[in-house]
């Protein structure tokens, strides 16, 4: 087995100054936390314009903020919050720390490509927060950048602002084709022996499959902003249709804003999923760490991933319906839609039944997976309404679908995220988060988005539209708007709240309390690193052997609650031991 | 070529090459990076892909008027698998290890890929003299981003290209000179096809 490691151990120099160690860092570790603390930083941007967005519903006589500003910032609050924090956290964030580690290998297979692709993702957040500075500021056509609107005067930012946007995207995908390539390529190449796909963690096969959906859909993308750039600078007619504008015909003829919403959504549906996967897989092994059992139905886990990954290409349309389509079009994607529920559904009676009978310890990154939990099954359920075309139409342009994107991909994978920091940042700086804070944390914005988005659902019952910037109008009644103003300042608690956590994660990372290797008693490979946090090539001399699945805990006979994947089966009985030993081999639900 | 490590209950993790030899460890670079490249087509396969569908769905607009192609396109398909085959040549000459037939191959290649792309440029330019410009009708707006996004790819695949005669001149071992070899020619190969599809798109659905 050593000479395993030393065959392999000789391309991983160990980098001497700081530069090299920590700027043009070619460790996975070290762009993990560079990938999170620029997507952090980027997200508190995001943050901050939607404590902008909320003053002005709650309190439109402030002033603070005028039309076109507000469209600005409900723009990039979305595009920033999607792709630039949930999408870089968790596959260049989690995927980057996590995959090499939990399968086993002593980095990622392309190292330089990996620091590449930091690289490019900081140029494009770079480029982003250039569009603040750009005559008439960044884009404002909302975060779909729909044409015509989009590059037709009228619009805020519709020169300079839409073209650094779209610049900005393009190299965003550069760096997540970069990256995704990355991962994949790590997960099908470098796992250590004995780790057979099947025994990897759940959080592997998430950040997997969604790297996976990441490099089909994320193309779309990429040529519908090509295409819109070209249509705003060279004045092509790809998406725009024929337009007059202040009494002047446009130089378009013809095109078609539908492709764009075709292409948009044919990436947009599976960046729902690129989020979403990496947070189911995530949630699982916090659940099972924590509840200190096997994960319920292995199998069915991994399928579930896989299949909800590929049906995710089949329901774009769904958020198209008021956009007009073909009847059985919308037939199709509604079915489509709804089918895609049973998978999703199939994962959370999972974790409730491993949670069931648990030895269920409520810690911090516990509560918040259970929280994860509650929240996806409220967000996912407005979505079997949002799903049907007939109950879509009435509530497409309101609050409902407000409330519901923001439970289901903005609340739920954002407890994921917090969870996921707490769980893993003993083995990321050697030191405990502070558990009183941490708890503090949990609940005021646990229980302060459900405060938020709840109402929402009520507004968009009532028939309050979304994207105003103003509801001055006879048909708002006076409850609502009183509401809106109840849910800003509710907002802006949560929102200083999170001064909490990063007060809380810095303070942590240089006066916690040491946590040793593995505090929670974890069995997947990540917390069986010689040193903590793990040294350069992660494995010292020898690279682990995996003998099991990542989830034997309290496993009769063993002498603690839980047996690391590093630990041999005993003796030759393995074949007819227990199901959960040989999960590669047999089903076992 | 199998993509998945196989586990056998008794004799442990198996090779993924499934040749029944057990596991040796994480694969060499030459496999990751083969398994790398075969990936990263599937990006390339999905735009070129997704920009075929959508000259699908937009010529159905009433004022597509199809463009009439120049007969450099005609030249450029016949450089372009000329360049393919002169690569095929240097991948099997590398793969015996006969190192001038390689020079020669690599250098054919190149010479008509850099001729490949001056007759796409001769093709644009005759089109403009005729006035069919970019943005005069969506017909030829696709087909100035079809070839450019087409072309660009090439351009970064001869950056590669010249990675690979510099690793011949500078006399890198013949692993690696090989491992080269292959990965650029299964590129070119995979340009070569998209070209193909986007000239037969071109040709037949206008």
């Amino acid at each position: 087995m050593v000479t395993v490691a030393s065959a392999d151990a000789h391309e991983h120099h160990e980098p001497q100054s700081f530069i090299t160690k920590y700027v043009w860092s070619q460790d996975h570790k070290v762009i993990a936390i560079q990938y999170s603390l620029t997507a952090i930083a980027v997200g508190l941007v995001a943050l901050v314009l939607s404590g902008l967005m909320r003053i002005q519903l709650g309190f439109p006589d402030s002033g603070l903020v005028d039309a076109s500003s507000y469209y600005q910032f409900m723009t990039l609050h979305g595009m920033i919050m999607v792709i630039y924090l949930l999408t870089a956290l968790f596959l260049g964030g989690f995927g980057n720390y996590l995959i090499p580690l939990m399968v086993g290998a002593r980095d990622m297979v392309f190292p330089y490509l990996n620091m590449l692709s930091y690289w490019f993702y900081l140029v494009s957040v770079l480029v982003l927060m250039a569009s603040f500075f750009v005559p008439d500021g960044p884009t404002g056509a909302g975060w779909t950048l729909y044409p015509p609107q989009a590059i037709t005067g009228g619009t805020p930012g519709a020169d300079w602002g839409i073209l650094t946007m779209l610049l900005s995207l393009a190299i965003f995908i550069v760096a997540a084709t970069m990256g995704s390539l990355n991962y994949v390529t790590t997960v099908l190449q470098a796992r250590t022996k004995g780790m057979t796909l099947m025994r990897m963690p759940l959080t592997v096969w998430g950040i997997f499959v969604a790297s996976i959906m990441a490099l089909l859909a994320f193309p779309a993308l990429f040529v519908a902003a090509v295409m819109m750039m070209l249509d705003a600078t060279m004045g092509t007619s790809f998406f725009m249709p024929a337009i007059i504008a202040m009494g002047q015909q446009l130089p378009h003829e013809g095109g078609s804003p539908l492709l764009f919403q075709h292409l948009f959504w044919f990436f947009g549906h599976p960046e729902v999923y690129i989020v979403a996967l990496p947070a189911f897989g995530l949630v699982s092994d916090l659940i099972s760490t924590h509840a200190r059992k096997n994960i319920f139905g292995y199998h069915m886990m991994v399928w579930a991933i896989v299949i909800i990954g590929g049906l995710s290409f089949f329901v774009w349309a769904h958020h198209m319906y008021v956009s007009g389509m073909n009847l059985s079009f919308g037939f199709f994607f509604a079915i489509s839609t709804l089918v895609i529920a049973v998978p999703t559904a199939i994962k959370v009676y999972n974790w409730i039944l491993t949670l069931w009978k648990g030895d269920i310890h409520l810690t911090v990154p516990m509560l918040y997976a259970i929280g994860f939990v509650v929240t996806f099954v409220v967000g996912g359920l407005t979505g079997l309404f949002l799903g049907n075309v007939i109950v879509d139409i009435p509530l497409a342009d309101t609050y409902f679908v407000v409330a519901h994107f923001h439970m289901v991909m903005g609340v739920a994978p954002i407890l994921v995220v917090f969870g996921g920091i707490h769980h893993w940042f003993p083995k990321v700086t050697g030191r405990m988060m502070n558990d009183t804070l941490g708890r503090l944390h949990f609940w005021i914005t646990f229980l302060g988005t459900y405060v938020i988005f709840f109402p929402m659902h009520y507004l968009g019952v009532l028939g309050m539209p979304r994207r105003y910037f103003d509801y001055d109008y006879e048909f708002i009644p006076q409850s609502a708007l009183d509401l809106n103003t109840f849910i800003t300042i509710v907002a802006l608690v949560v929102a200083a709240a999170q001064i909490l956590f990063l007060y809380n994660m810095i303070w942590s990372a240089f006066r916690g309390r040491p946590s040793g290797g593995n505090p929670w008693g974890a069995t997947s490979l990540e917390w069986q690193t010689p040193q903590t946090p793990p040294g350069h090539g992660n494995w010292g001399p020898a690279v682990p052997e995996v003998h099991r699945w990542a989830y034997d805990y309290n496993v009769p006979g063993a002498s603690a609650d839980f047996v690391p994947q590093t630990e041999p089966q005993r003796g030759p009985s393995q074949g007819h031991g227990h199901g959960p030993e040989q999960p590669g081999e047999k089903g076992h639900s | 070529m199998s993509h998945w490590v196989k586990y056998d209950p008794s004799r442990g993790t198996l090779d993924p090459d499934g040749d029944g030899r057990s596991w040796q460890g994480p694969a060499g670079r030459g496999r990751a990076a083969m398994r790398g490249l075969l990936i990263f087509l599937l990006p390339l396969a999905s735009m070129f892909a997704l920009v075929i569908s959508a000259y699908m769905m937009r010529r159905h607009v009433g004022d597509w008027q199809p463009i009439p192609l120049p007969w450099q396109v005609w030249l450029s398909t016949v450089l372009l698998v000329g360049s393919s085959i002169a690569f095929e040549v240097a991948r099997r000459a590398a793969a015996l290890g006969h190192i001038h037939d390689i020079r020669r191959g690599l250098l054919g290649t190149g010479v008509l890929a850099v001729a490949f792309l001056g007759s796409q440029l001769w093709a644009w330019f005759h089109l403009q003299e005729q006035g069919y410009y970019l943005a005069a009708n969506p017909a030829n707006s696709f087909f100035y981003l079809m070839s450019g996004l087409h072309g660009l790819h090439l351009i970064a695949g001869l950056v590669a290209w010249s990675k690979t005669r510099s690793a011949l001149t500078g006399g890198a071992d013949v692993a690696s000179v090989q491992l080269y070899v292959q990965l650029c020619a299964i590129y070119w190969h995979f340009l070569l096809v998209v070209w193909l599809l986007l000239f037969g798109v071109l040709f037949w659905v206008s």
